[in-house]
């Protein structure tokens, strides 16, 4: 916490946790959808769904999917935006399991058809956890340069991606490894210290057994 | 961060020379790593953003619930026909507090200070200081410092979040962080800041967070108001030499406990308090068709 997290942020209101919090959910499923969203369902959980509505958590999470930040005036009109761009939208109610009362689960089909699976949590003061990817496990921020790699459950592929992201000088926070079952699919999400240069991700992709990267740049 | 107490800054800044703002600023660029004037120059742009969010107001617009909304437009024709008791410089800052309150009710931008249910306070009482008294923009963002500094003490040793500690925790640190920069642009020093937070913080103490139907809206865009006003008299008292008997970190000591101790029923979650009148469970039911 510093200085500016008491003076600041600069945000759309009216709550950190159910707007701020939501659009910054919203914008992390949307970079790791990785093209438009043709359809998106938003299953509210707790208090989302309860006071959601008053708090603008179904438009702020609408606003993230498109790219919006938390400081973006026209949150309030993201369904416009989204008719515009031809994003079919539904909110609906959902029970999640031990979920923390200001949940979403966004399932999320792309014009180019990625499917994608996302829970998460508002923490308050605009903090969020992704807490699963395709029913997958996780826990991450999105406050670092994160690196959200889907890979072939099979040795060699932590050392070639940890190795990758060495050689670029920069430094691993955190890393963490989920899969299903052995052999199946896994994720591997690395939050950085240092932004990663987007030929070393490319670069990435090209590992024999990942199927996927995504990179959440902490400068757009 | 590195202080956990206003007494720590107080001594850094009497052992250094430097005034209280200045120790805040040194903090600050070694903890985010960035050059004296990076660090002036974004607590300015907050400054200007809350300068922007106070002019974009649309006096017309209602929140989706329709709780609340206009009432900072009515407060101004009020105040500029003259016929507010508590003068033109109460007034405005009134008009100030409501009027920010519901642009955040109405999902307008705004700056958290520290949370966006409390973003009216500081704003209100500052804007309205630097144009009563035409002090320079420079010295705006100094005062901004200094309350950076006290909000930066609470949540460390304490809380401001409504949810973890009852509306003291929002509106009461709000309060006390515009109180001491207000101390400190009237001429206070660190003394006076102190003071001035102690005071503010302590007629706040026990404040609930009791928001119908779960929204930011009522009681939080009116209570806005008593934060800012309450923080003027503090700031006012304080600056004439006024202390007060338990210090500005025991308070918030207390404040610490009273809000642990508090039910949860009213810590943020609707169910208590003015959520609970029979006024409250029906604007809740009300939205629940
Ligand atoms: S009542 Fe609760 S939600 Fe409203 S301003 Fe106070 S702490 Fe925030």
């Amino acid at each position: 916490m510093n200085l500016f997290d008491i003076i600041g942020p600069v945000m759309v209101g009216p709550s950190s946790s159910h707007t701020a919090g939501a659009v910054r959910i919203g914008y992390v499923a949307g970079r790791l959808m990785g093209e438009p969203i043709q359809k998106a369902g938003g299953g509210l959980h707790g208090s989302f769904w309860a006071t959601g509505r008053g708090h603008g958590t179904d438009r702020a999470l609408v606003a993230g999917l498109l790219g919006m930040h938390t400081d973006d005036i026209r949150i309030p009109d993201s369904f416009r935006y989204a008719r515009e761009a031809g994003m079919e939208l539904e909110f609906y109610h959902v029970e999640l399991a031990d979920a923390h009362p200001n949940s979403v689960e966004l399932t999320l089909n792309g014009t180019r058809g990625k499917e994608l699976v996302m829970t998460a949590a508002s923490l308050g003061g605009g903090r969020i956890q992704v807490c699963s990817l395709n029913g997958l496990a996780t826990n991450f921020s999105a406050e670092y340069p994160t690196l959200i790699v889907e890979n072939m459950d099979q040795p060699g592929i932590v050392t070639a991606v940890s190795a990758a992201v060495a050689c670029e000088n920069i430094n691993i926070a955190a890393m963490q490894l989920y899969r299903d079952k052995r052999g199946s699919l896994a994720v591997m999400i690395l939050e950085c210290d240092g932004e990663i240069p987007r030929e070393a991700v490319e670069k990435l992709s090209a590992i024999q057994g990942v199927c996927g990267v995504t990179y959440l740049s902490m400068k757009e | 961060m590195s202080f956990r107490s206003m007494e720590e800054i107080v001594e850094v800044s009497n052992s250094s020379g430097k005034p209280f703002w200045e120790v805040l600023l040194m903090d600050d660029m070694e903890e985010r790593l960035v050059s004296r004037q990076e660090s002036m120059e974004k607590m300015q742009m907050m400054y200007r953003q809350m300068q922007e969010a106070d002019a974009a107001y649309d006096g017309a617009a209602r929140s989706a619930s329709g709780l609340v909304g206009q009432d900072g437009a009515r407060m101004q024709d009020y105040v500029e026909a003259g016929h507010a008791m508590s003068g033109s410089f109460v007034g405005r800052v009134i008009e100030r507090a409501l009027k920010m309150g519901e642009s955040n009710a109405c999902m307008r931008r705004i700056v958290a200070a520290p949370t966006a249910g409390s973003c009216g306070v500081i704003p209100s009482v500052f804007l309205t200081y630097q144009q009563q008294y035409q002090a320079p923009e420079e010295r705006m963002v100094e005062a901004l410092f200094v309350a950076a500094g006290i909000g930066m003490v609470i949540a460390r040793r304490a809380f401001i979040a409504g949810a973890t500690g009852g509306c003291q925790a929002e509106v009461g640190s709000a309060s006390a962080m515009a109180a001491g920069g207000l101390a400190y642009l009237h001429g206070g020093g660190n003394k006076e800041i102190c003071a001035a937070v102690a005071m503010a913080l302590k007629n706040l103490l026990g404040l609930v967070c009791d928001p119908v139907a779960g929204l930011v809206e009522v009681p939080c865009v009116k209570r806005n108001v008593i934060g800012a006003v309450g923080a003027i008299a503090a700031a006012d008292m304080a600056v004439a030499g006024i202390t007060s008997r338990v210090p500005a970190d025991q308070v918030i000591e207390a404040m610490r406990a009273v809000g642990v101790a508090m039910p949860c029923a009213l810590k943020e979650t609707g169910e208590g308090g003015l959520a609970a009148t029979p006024a409250g469970v029906e604007a809740r039911q009300a939205l629940e068709k």
